[in-house]
């Protein structure tokens, strides 16, 4: 089968590296970059664990292949933090105590950054709903709301 | 699981893209991937060859035609959905984007793409249905149109021939004095809909109801039309007596998730709220 010479910028370094038509994003980003951040769960785009951001948007890295993103912008987790300085969503969830396991924790991050703008003018119960495709399954969703709410208020203060 | 080998082509021209969906009896379109990467995940399909469609010119925009317009098939469901044409001149269609999946399914999912997959509880499916649209396709022997009433023909299966692909997807603008609405009833938000109610209406000057469309998913092997309702709501009739008639014609299936008569049930439910909202948005 052939194979495909691709160019992608993930978190602004460019990589070039050859990949067959089958292998997912996810993999790519795990197993070729070895960026182990992004995790994968169902592998079939229900859990919403593997959200990375293609050109700013959200999107499922499981459900693309990485031969789809040539030339693409990408964002993963790894691209949050400022070296040892949380990203302030980063640290809302930390303080909302949103987390516990942290295997969805990635995915809600790139989920929820992609969505800031649009989770600003949001009722809880709209908020939810926005955070519906990414499923956690230990801490529950109580303090990631409280997180989403905390970070987009404070934004708002700051005039964003 | 990971999908199995395949040969992938990026063809930046539709006609290209039609030669390499024609060089390979096992070639399949690729649009968004939404629903067909999860099939490969799944091996339930095994393409030799995927036509990715995401780089061929001239298939991704929204054109206003006047009384209608004209969405490229490669038009990202969320592009669409932010879109303020579409707001104003289609809101059925930006109210049933907001009901596909998740934000990130439609980041990459496709207007195109979801109608040709033309899952029976897709939204996009039941919009141009709803609406009386149509598709254009390009194959071999040239353009095509196919209108909504002959373009689903059973469960995923639509009157696209296996070589053509479709291009763009064309849909009335509403007019003046018009309502809509998209009620759907699901396990949890980003479910396909146990079922769901696509409908627009159009008040004349009298008052009275000049024009109803309504579409019911979820409820068969393909998105359905429900002419009982629709005609009913156009000789007067109340949404509450309009909607007793849904279920006439449809035979849904059992599943895990609903029973047939749960599923006729939620049919009346959703066409009396759909019709009821759609009512108040048109006055």
């Amino acid at each position: 089968m052939s194979t495909h010479r691709i160019t992608v910028e993930v978190n602004g370094a460019v990589y070039k590296r050859t990949v067959s038509p089958r292998l997912m994003l996810s993999d790519f980003i795990r197993h070729e970059l070895h960026l182990t951040g992004t995790h994968v769960g169902c592998e079939h785009g229900v859990c919403g664990a593997c959200t990375v951001q293609l050109d700013g948007d959200g999107v499922r890295s499981c459900l693309l292949f990485a031969v789809q993103a040539d030339g693409s912008a990408i964002r993963t987790v790894e691209g949050m933090a400022d070296g040892p300085e949380l990203h302030p969503l980063q640290a809302a969830f930390s303080a909302a105590h949103a987390l516990q396991c942290g295997f969805c924790t990635p995915g809600l991050l790139m989920t929820i950054e992609s969505m800031l703008d649009e989770l600003s003018t949001m009722t809880e119960p709209e908020i939810r709903e926005a955070l519906s495709g990414n499923i956690c399954r230990c801490t529950g969703y109580q303090g990631i709301v409280e997180a989403v709410k905390a970070t987009v208020d404070s934004r708002r203060k700051e005039g964003r | 699981m990971k999908p199995p080998d395949f040969d992938y082509v990026a063809p930046t021209s539709i006609a290209d893209a039609i030669t390499a969906l024609g060089s390979d009896s096992e070639a399949k379109v690729l649009a968004g991937g939404q629903s067909l990467i999860p099939l490969l995940a799944f091996r339930l399909a095994s393409p030799a060859l995927l036509v990715d469609l995401a780089r061929v010119d001239g298939l991704d925009h929204v054109t206003d035609e006047g009384d209608r317009l004209v969405i490229g098939a490669m038009t990202r469901q969320r592009g669409a959905e932010r879109d303020p044409r579409l707001a104003d001149r289609c809101p059925l269609l930006v109210e049933a984007l907001r009901q596909v999946g998740h934000p990130q399914i439609r980041s990459r999912g496709t207007i195109g793409g979801s109608v040709a997959h033309a899952d029976p509880a897709g939204e996009l499916p039941g919009v141009v249905l709803a609406l009386g649209g149509r598709v254009h396709v390009t194959g071999p022997a040239g353009e095509r149109t196919i209108e909504a009433e002959e373009l689903f023909q059973g469960f995923l299966s639509t009157a696209i021939a296996d070589d053509e692909i479709l291009t763009a997807v064309e849909l009335p603008a509403s007019g003046p004095r018009t309502g809509w609405s998209v009620v759907e009833i699901s396990r949890r938000p980003g479910d396909y809909a146990l079922c769901g109610a696509l409908c627009q209406v159009e008040i004349g000057d009298s008052g009275s109801v000049v024009g109803a469309h309504l579409a019911l998913i979820g409820v068969g092997d393909r998105p359905m039309r429900a002419t009982a309702v629709e005609a009913a709501m156009l000789g007067g009739a109340s949404p509450t007596e309009a909607a007793a008639l849904a279920p006439e014609g449809l035979s849904p299936g059992s599943d895990v998730h609903a029973s047939s008569d749960y599923r006729l049930h939620l049919a009346t439910v959703t066409s009396r709220r759909a019709l009821t909202q759609a009512l108040e948005r048109a006055v």
